[in-house]
């Protein structure tokens, strides 16, 4: 089933240990009880931070606008059911570092009570603009994880008219399975989103690529586009990380994106299947985007499973409902094992970016001891991007680091999947992450001190015209002084000469 | 719950390196034991003698570097001082064990810093060292006695020929097929009919024939090979890269003057070629890292090899290939890097095509 010269595009990637099978079978749970609680971010978006449009006990309804976008790429927030408006304030984000972000609290009523919604009929008659004001007032952005706001894309890709869509439902990541659940189980959505799209990107045609471990996504999301030429779902290996969205697109079209451009100036663009459904919600019943499937699994999870759940739910809660035994997390991870974020405690909201929450037990994340790099170069080999992350982090312990962004630090996407294999458990991907945040650091540092420089510059030639100015003052004072004395003596003079 | 943060990837294989470790000397466990049955309890001596020895040196060294007695378990110091007892003339004395051992763990691996900073194959490095500086001991090749067959020496016999330095008569010993083609050869003797005279195909391949303790079946040694590939614990790029490269040189050579040159398989059947390609070329530490750079260097090898045998002054080469390319892997890995994603070789980025 899988194309041989395609294969032949794939570089490196691991076969990592799936750990799908826990929830794989296991249809979404839609009954969540409503939290009393909901936390709802300002920012779950690449750009700016929401606006709130809401004040201290106001009540919303379910839908309703709370916070509206700012500035060029940004996406509103909506309110995920309806209640009062407890709190605007700081909260801690779902970030490893837990820092307070500007968040907003909402008291449930318990109703869950829509606001009133604007449903499109027939989409298809709108104007490619009209579908992308819409997929933006609706808060829509990459639910892939990448979160950039899916109006901007959707504007960027009509305007540099893009011939594919290509829709990714690798779902590369192991433990995740909510993609797979949404393929099977709301197919015929997902391609009306997809449908949708091409429209508002007035692009020709969509591809949609699917792992070979998801064999009831693949038929279900080929019955449901059977009546539609223009997309096709074409089978990938499964490789982590085939959803690297340039790994797709190379295994895809043959393209590759140079570095430093977009998948738009080879002429695709690229949306999750998450996504696809949420643009199908927004425009044909014209709901925000206010929910989530998210993934609960992990070995300290009892029963785990797929959750559609409220943005806004605490961590705390979804676990609360999968069962997990408290004493047994060793981790907590927002999104995937390999790219996933640990976080430093679970009473932290979810948001649009997440896919996936594991509560991983001891015995699952028990890293090996560091032993010495024996070149083995599994490293090397399974690197998607073609790089030599042995190279890379020996520079780095050397803190060279500019010899290793010479070798192509910049380029490492940090998928993981070098620490995954290193058989002597030194944590590549961990050096390069850090590196990274070390060379923008430093960066900030030097944009510092030239501002510094700058301010210094200007004040001493202030300094220096001032100084100027005051001589010349000077100058011309004791000039006009002389002139003064001069004509006194002058007059004196001749005062004198006059008997 | 409060944990600390870290960051990804969260979850991994523990392969470990003492799991490759063991997996090579599995796939070595057929050739050796094949090894020591042939040649008996001589045999046997020689190979606890070199694998104690190098575990010794190896303690010793951690000891005096203080690094911890643990890395001894790594498994590294087992492989290193097995190929070497592989390598050795089964009916050596002990003493080349232990001094081939020493050059191997002291010289070939700790004196760098240890596992995975040398430049050399340890095993292989000790090896030529001693086969210049004993060159009587190490070509001296005892004939196959398989054990508890009637040529065969006795245990305490064994001890003698291994520990007290008796003299090998020489009805017990002879020359290997490669060393008694060149030894003809330089008597202007023409290959077929000394060929024929020596070795028997079938014999060759199998490995009932004079050679080193574990290299003499070409058979067990690439069935050991192939599980190893398999178990993706090396790549197939090197092993294929070498032996396809004596293959087409000697192929070449042979199609010309025939009476010159061996024939291709004469030159895949020796264990030691097979050995180098399957077990020592492919040492994860002194071969290059990218893909290509291991074409290169597989390629190389199996170039220099053909040379040495044919022309050079020893009727065995793939030590020296082997080293000789050891020394040019920084500058393979330097010159020949994968290219990035995105990139040119040079590292530009690649031109949009419209
Ligand atoms: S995978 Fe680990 S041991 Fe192997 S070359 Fe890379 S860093 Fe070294
Ligand atoms: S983390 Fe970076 S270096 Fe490691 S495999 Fe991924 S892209 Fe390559």
């Amino acid at each position: 089933m899988i194309n041989l010269k395609r294969l032949l595009r794939v570089r490196g990637g691991v076969h990592a240990e799936e750990h799908k099978h826990a929830t794989a079978d296991l249809p979404i749970q839609t009954q969540l009880p409503i939290p009393e609680r909901l936390y709802i971010p300002l920012q779950q978006h690449v750009g700016k931070p929401a606006e709130p449009v809401v004040k201290v006990g106001d009540k919303v309804l379910k839908g309703q606008l709370l916070a509206h976008s700012q500035g060029m790429i940004s996406a509103p927030v909506h309110a995920p059911s309806s209640g009062l408006i407890a709190d605007i304030n700081f909260y801690p984000a779902p970030h490893p570092s837990a820092l307070p972000i500007r968040t907003i609290v909402i008291e449930t009523d318990g109703l869950d009570q829509w606001c009133e919604l604007k449903p499109v009929d027939d989409p298809f008659a709108l104007e490619p603009e009209e579908i992308s004001m819409r997929v933006g007032a609706a808060g829509v952005v990459g639910m892939g994880g990448a979160t950039f706001p899916a109006a901007v894309k959707l504007n960027l890709g009509r305007k540099t008219e893009i011939e594919t869509l290509l829709i990714n439902g690798g779902e590369c990541e192991p433990y995740l399975t909510c993609d797979d659940r949404l393929m099977q189980e709301r197919a015929d959505a997902i391609i009306d989103g997809v449908r949708i799209m091409l429209h508002g990107l007035q692009a020709k045609q969509a591809k949609m690529g699917i792992e070979d471990n998801k064999p009831q996504a693949i038929a279900q999301m080929r019955t449901a586009c059977r009546d539609f030429d223009n997309i096709e779902v074409i089978v990938t290996p499964t490789r982590y990380p085939m959803g690297w969205d340039r790994q797709l697109i190379r295994y895809i079209t043959g393209e590759e994106v140079p570095a430093g451009s977009r998948a738009t100036d080879v002429g695709v663009l690229m949306h999750n299947v998450a996504t696809a459904y949420a643009i199908h919600q927004a425009i044909r019943e014209g709901k925000p985007s206010v929910t989530r499937v998210v993934t609960v699994s992990g070995q300290a999870v009892a029963s785990p499973g797929n959750f559609e759940a409220p943005i806004g739910t605490l961590i705390s809660e979804l676990f609360a409902h999968a069962d997990v035994g408290e004493s047994q997390v060793a981790r907590i991870v927002m999104g995937g094992p390999m790219m996933g974020e640990a976080l430093p405690h679970s009473d932290l909201p979810i948001v649009k970016a997440s896919s996936g929450l594991l509560a991983l037990g001891a015995d699952e994340i028990k890293p090996g001891a560091e032993q010495p790099c024996i070149r083995c170069a599994s490293c090397v080999d399974v690197c998607p991007v073609g790089l030599l992350p042995v190279d890379m982090a020996n520079r780095i312990k050397a803190n060279q680091l500019d010899a290793a962004v010479s070798i192509g630090l910049k380029d490492c996407i940090s998928c993981g999947s070098c620490s995954y294999v290193c058989p002597s458990n030194i944590p590549l991907a961990h050096y390069f992450k850090y590196a990274s945040g070390e060379l923008i650091g430093r960066q900030q540092a030097q944009h510092k001190s030239e501002q510094t420089n700058k301010l210094m510059q200007e004040r001493n030639k202030r300094m220096e015209r001032i100084e100027k100015q005051k001589a010349e003052e000077a100058a011309r004072r004791k000039a006009e002084k002389e002139a003064r004395d001069k004509a006194k003596r002058e007059q004196a003079e001749a005062e004198e000469a006059t008997p | 719950m409060k944990i600390k943060p870290v960051s990804g990837p969260h979850h991994n294989v523990n392969r470990g390196v003492s799991r490759i470790m063991l997996h090579v000397i599995f796939a070595l466990i057929p050739a050796t034991l094949f090894g020591l049955y042939i040649f008996g309890w001589p045999a046997v001596n020689l190979f606890v003698v070199t694998i104690a020895s190098a575990l010794l040196f190896e303690y010793l060294c951690l000891k005096m570097a203080g690094k911890p007695k643990t890395v001894l378990l790594d498994g590294s110091a087992l492989l290193t001082g097995w190929l070497l007892a592989m390598t050795l003339p089964p009916w050596a004395p002990w003493w080349i064990g232990v001094v081939g051992s020493a050059l191997a763990i002291v010289i070939g691996k700790q004196v760098y810093g240890g596992l995975g900073q040398n430049v050399f194959n340890p095993a292989m490095l000790a090896r030529v060292a001693l086969l210049i500086s004993f060159p009587v001991e190490m070509t001296t090749w005892a004939n196959v006695t398989p054990l508890f067959s009637e040529s065969a020496p006795d245990f305490s016999a064994a001890l003698q020929i291994t520990f007290m330095g008796a003299q090998l008569p020489d009805a017990l010993t002879g020359a290997t097929t490669l060393g008694h083609v060149k030894t003809e050869l330089s008597l202007n003797h023409w290959l077929p009919e000394s060929l024929n005279s020596f070795i028997d195909g079938r014999d060759a391949w199998l490995g009932f024939m004079r050679g080193s303790l574990g290299e003499t079946s070409s058979v067990l040694l690439i069935l050991g090979g192939l599980w190893l590939l398999i178990k993706g614990v090396i790549s197939w790029r090197i092993p294929f890269a070498m032996l396809f490269s004596v293959w087409i040189f000697a192929s070449l050579f042979h199609g010309w003057n025939p009476a010159q040159y061996l024939t291709p398989w004469t030159h895949l059947s020796s264990g030691a070629l097979i050995c180098a390609a399957f077990f020592i070329a492919t040492d994860y530490v002194t071969s290059p890292n990218s893909a290509w750079g291991q074409l290169v260097f597989g390629f190389s090898c199996g170039l220099l090899i053909f040379i040495i045998r044919t022309w050079g002054g020893y009727p065995e080469g793939a030590g020296f290939a082997v080293l000789l390319m050891n020394a040019a892997t920084p500058l393979i890995d330097h010159y020949i890097k994968p290219r990035i994603y995105g990139r040119n070789r040079k590292g530009a980025p690649l031109e949009v095509n419209e």
